[in-house]
């Protein structure tokens, strides 16, 4: 057991990662997560196999981590909402590739190079499979610097799970503040190497893909991965329920717009309204069945994004009609304080009552 | 309850390590304790500040847009977030390097001399930490003790003349607390 630190979120990602057996990093120096790359450049340097490189671009770095993975490394690279644009084809081509990576965005207002505050305007490229092609990347959206930490480790066994690129969304406020955490010590490394090219004469030939001219083998290769994101989406789904039992409105937000949210309903409930959270803290998959269930018996939701409303889309897909949806934000790297969403609610929960 | 100070001066005076060093005591403390630095594309000798936020709950936002404590090092900061504090707040001013007061009449102001404290007890960097020692005793957030452990755990441990100095100055703003 590790002793209880105050570290900020990027650093918190770097440490989790070494834990976790990351041995190779790359990346390009972006705003609000220079930290992370500063703590790699710093540890990697002191971990015994582990290796750091300032690449010369975003493009270069994505590359690099999927040579790395490609030869077997637990790899790992990071950036801010315009650095993640530019990675999109390595993306692409280790989803085809098959290979297992974790891809960290520490968002920041867009779209264009924007600003560097904290903003959560990339759901869409992060969910949607923001690279070209058939392919989807899981998603995972940490609220606090605990869960990041965690959910760092957790990435690499996911990514090593299903041979997947795999996503950690989070944003430039929880890249920069600290709070308290407890590393955890991760079992160790468990996966099929046979994908893993070891070099000449080092055993059989293997081919690692992502050109495959004749159309029926792309087509097969495609409804394979598509299996695969079925059982992702099955047996991956992770989200919090928070005072759900006895709620007449639910706010589904999640990072850091779940945070203020949590604040808000405090707010909320002294003034005797019944409102609870979902924070899905997978964006993909989705938690479309909890959101249902709930559905059964609350008739009202919020969402509330720090976007113009994104996620808003798959909880109106996952609610297919069954509940009214309202929905706030504020986009472009403003943080809205949990007294303005309470107020926000407060007066929606008396219009619905009128 | 949760209570939020906004720490705030300029690149230099260590404004980030003073809110850094109470965020580790209040945790140690086995308080809920979120500490945000304001970052942006901003240059050496600018402003820096810092918000802690220490609770027996969980922090829902890091950020104070009413902080009940301000933490000023200067005069810009006393300009920049004199309106922020809340009704009734305290500001912890630091009148060496701000020569006007605040305009606000609904809050209490500790007006701290840190450049003559600090030349008094032959520590001319401790300021921060003078400051800090008398915040500490004004606000009673966490005891004198965490802090000095703090202290110790940002120096990994080493008591040599470094450790002295920051003790010397830590204990000097907090005895300037207690003669108030």
């Amino acid at each position: 057991m590790h002793k209880k630190v105050l570290m900020s979120g990027n650093h918190v990602i770097g440490e989790a990662a070494i834990l976790a057996g990351c041995r190779f990093y790359a990346g390009y120096p972006i705003t609000p997560q220079n930290e992370l790359a500063e703590y790699m450049a710093e540890h990697m340097r002191k971990t015994p196999g582990g290796i750091f490189i300032q690449a010369e671009s975003e493009i270069a770095a994505i590359n690099m981590v999927l040579g790395a993975a490609a030869a077997g490394a637990r790899a790992m690279t990071s950036s801010s909402s315009p650095g993640i644009s530019l990675k999109q084809e390595g993306i692409s081509f280790l989803a085809c590739d098959e290979l297992p990576a974790v891809i960290v965005n520490i968002m920041r207002g867009g779209p264009g190079l924007g600003n560097i505050a904290p903003s959560q305007g990339d759901y869409f490229q992060a969910t949607k499979g923001g690279g070209h092609g058939d392919y989807r990347t899981p998603v995972l959206a940490p609220a606090h610097i605990q869960e990041l930490a965690d959910l760092t480790m957790d990435a690499f066994d996911l990514a090593d799970r299903y041979r997947t690129p795999v996503v950690i969304l989070a944003d430039g406020m929880m890249g920069q503040m600290m709070e308290p955490v407890i590393f955890k010590t991760p079992p160790p490394r468990q996966y099929d190497e046979s994908y893993v090219l070891k070099g000449k004469e080092m055993g059989k030939s293997r081919f690692i893909r992502g050109l495959i001219l004749d159309a029926i083998r792309m087509e097969e290769h495609n409804w394979k991965l598509y299996r695969k994101y079925q059982v992702m989406a099955q047996k991956e789904v992770r989200y919090e329920a928070h005072l759900i039992e006895d709620a007449e409105i639910v706010i589904v937000a999640y990072g850091t717009a779940a945070r203020i949210a949590k604040g808000a309903i405090k707010r909320l409930r002294e003034e005797g309204y019944a409102v609870g959270l979902l924070r899905p803290i997978t964006l993909w998959p989705f938690p479309e069945k909890e959101l249902r269930e709930i559905a059964k018996k609350v008739n009202s939701f919020i969402v509330f994004e720090m976007s113009t409303g994104q996620m808003l889309e798959d909880v109106k897909l996952a609610l297919e009609g069954r509940a009214h949806i309202d929905f706030y934000g504020r986009p472009g790297g403003v943080i809205p304080t949990p007294a303005e969403l309470a107020k926000v609610i407060a007066y929606k929960a008396r219009r619905n009552e009128r | 309850m949760i209570t939020k100070t906004i720490f705030a001066g300029f690149g230099g005076q260590g404004v980030l390590m003073m809110g850094y060093t109470f965020a580790q005591a209040a945790m140690m403390e086995g308080y809920h304790v979120t500490y945000l630095p304001s970052y942006g594309a901003e240059v050496r000798g600018g402003a820096a500040n810092c918000t802690v936020a220490v609770g027996d709950e969980e922090i829902a936002s890091p950020i104070a847009s009413e902080p009940e404590y301000l933490v000023i090092m200067n005069k810009p900061s006393l300009l920049t977030f004199q309106n922020r504090v809340t009704h009734g707040g305290v500001i912890f001013l630091n009148t060496s390097l701000a020569d006007i007061k605040p305009t606000r009449k609904d809050v209490t102001v500790h007006e701290i001399p840190l450049a003559e404290i600090a030349e008094t007890i032959g520590v001319p960097r401790g300021q921060n930490l003078i400051m800090l020692g008398a915040f500490v005793r004004k606000t009673s957030l966490v005891s004198p003790q965490s802090c000095l452990k703090s202290i110790e755990e940002r120096m990994k441990g080493k008591r040599g003349a470094a450790w002295e100095s920051n003790r010397r100055a830590f204990m000097a703003g907090y005895e300037w607390g207690q003669s108030k």
